[in-house]
């Protein structure tokens, strides 16, 4: 029988690391739109949500004035439903506002195989016609199986296959930080 | 929490996480109907026969809406249009659908157990629409939905089901699934349509409505069906309303903020009366809306990763 095991973890970011990573990419996309006039953020369930939440503050702080938000979950999305073993939990998507004519970044915690922001890209499409849609991660890990890039990387890594990038977030995990790990197939 | 059942039958045999995972997934689906395109991808390729050998309006087309706006293919069987007329037997009809390929068969029939007979013999998801006396499984959770979003908890209210719950699937399901959550469920109507040992679910029983109603914080009102008169279990239609029918002065003795719903259709002026169905306390078309969402849920659990 095949056991998965840890065998060890990096850290890559610590709790200062990953927020001055988000402070970055905040001011990146401010820089690159020249402002938030039509910018809406939309955080992907789980932990790209309250990255998303960070953003709009630090984006909020620096122009007075917050940009429309929005919390999506792609689970009714995926193309792997059918042969998942465990049904995902369906959560709520918010998204309180007309993405017509609005320039979305989109933002999630981990960028790699592309499924997840091919999801979104297709359910921010069911809610209208927006002017442009970006894409921001914090980590980007390679692997891709789409032709999918981020505009906005909060740090690219190139690591192997068997190695798993874990964000934490301080909401969800008790902590911030980013690691990396080895899986290790064991008899 | 996973779900790891082929079909719905029924309350009766769900646990709470069971029901509660229902209920959170049909919160989360709610969102879809509220869209400008109301349709998500997920049971894209899916086909649903909705076998519907009973009359029915509301279940039928809630069901057929849900489907659709999960991006489900959906075939509608009425008893009228199906070679049921033509001597075929329920199975016979069933197994023919399933040669045909499809994912699930939605069942409402006269039948209790209808369902259940259907899910044994069935290879595909089998969700009950309704089986006679039985059970209602997406009433009863539709009823627990709006209830819980407009008491915010299920768990220590007073809930009184009114009617001919002799003859209700809809009070069975109710009360499985209020009982489940930890509501307190009694019921009232008269001696006739209040079946023997009802007791036994654990729930109270009373004949008199205004004391049934005291301190309630919802009341589900139940259909009374006319040809209960012929059927000699009813005096007339005139007493039953003179002392069941739920108005302003029956709901004097509830809570202030009681809840009141009704599965439909409705009987204005029988078994409620009309200010009460139209007034800010009923919730009757939230539970129309909830119905869909909560069908959402329910094909999206049991069909969506098969």
């Amino acid at each position: 029988m095949k056991h998965v095991s840890k065998k060890r973890e990096i850290r890559l970011l610590d709790a200062d690391g990953v927020r001055r990573t988000i402070i970055r990419m905040s001011h990146e996309i401010l820089e690159h739109n020249r402002g938030i006039r039509d910018l809406a953020l939309i955080g992907i369930r789980t932990r790209g949500a309250y990255i998303a939440e960070r953003v709009a503050s630090i984006i909020e702080a620096e122009e007075g004035k917050r940009p429309f938000f929005g919390v999506l979950d792609i689970t009714l999305y995926r193309d792997d439903l059918s042969s998942a073993s465990e049904k995902p939990i369906v959560r709520a998507t918010e998204i309180p506002f007309d993405v017509r004519d609005k320039v979305i970044v989109l933002i999630d915690d981990v960028l790699y195989t592309g499924r997840t922001a091919r999801a979104a890209l297709d359910a921010i499409m069911d809610f209208g016609r927006p002017k442009k849609i970006e894409l921001a991660v914090l980590m980007d890990r390679g692997y891709r199986e789409l032709p999918i890039r981020a505009d906005y990387v909060g740090r690219e890594l190139a690591i192997k296959e068997n190695e798993v990038v874990l964000v934490r977030i301080r909401e969800i995990d008790g902590i911030d930080e980013v690691v990396i790990e080895e899986m290790n197939e064991a008899e | 929490m996973r779900l790891n059942r082929k079909d719905l039958l029924g309350l009766e045999q769900l646990s709470k996480e069971e029901i509660e995972l229902f209920l959170d997934t049909a919160t989360s689906l709610r969102e879809v109907s509220e869209r400008p395109i109301r349709k998500v991808p997920t049971l894209r390729g899916k086909t649903i026969v909705n076998l519907f050998l009973e009359a029915s309006t509301r279940t039928k087309s809630s069901f057929e809406l849900a489907a659709k706006r999960l991006s489900a293919d959906t075939v509608n069987i009425s008893a009228a249009s199906s070679s049921i007329l033509k001597g075929e037997t329920l199975l016979d009809t069933a197994r023919n659908l399933e040669a045909m390929k499809i994912d699930a068969v939605v069942v409402r029939h006269s039948s209790p157990g209808a369902a259940v007979f259907l899910a044994r013999k069935l290879a595909v998801p089998v969700i009950n629409g309704g089986d006679g006396i039985h059970e209602h499984p997406t009433q009863g959770l539709l009823d627990l939905l709006t209830i819980r979003d407009r008491k915010g908890r299920i768990e220590g209210l007073q809930v009184a089901i009114v009617g001919d719950i002799a003859h209700s699937r809809v009070a069975r399901s109710d009360i499985f699934g209020l009982s489940k959550l930890g509501a307190d469920v009694r019921v009232c109507g008269p001696p006739t349509l209040i079946p023997r040992d009802i007791e036994r679910l654990g729930v109270g029983v009373h004949h008199e409505l205004r004391k049934a109603l005291r301190e309630v914080d919802v009341v589900i009102v139940l259909r009374i069906q006319r040809e209960r008169e012929k059927a000699g279990v009813l005096p007339s239609i005139r007493e039953y309303r003179s002392l069941f029918m739920i108005d302003k002065e029956a709901l004097s003795s509830a809570r202030e903020d009681v809840l009141v719903m009704h599965p439909g259709p409705i009987n204005r002026g029988v078994e409620l009366d009309p200010e009460v169905a139209d007034s800010t306390q009923s919730a009757i078309l939230a539970q129309v809306t909830n119905g869909i969402a909560v069908r959402m849920a329910v094909l999206y659990l049991l069909i969506g990763s098969r």
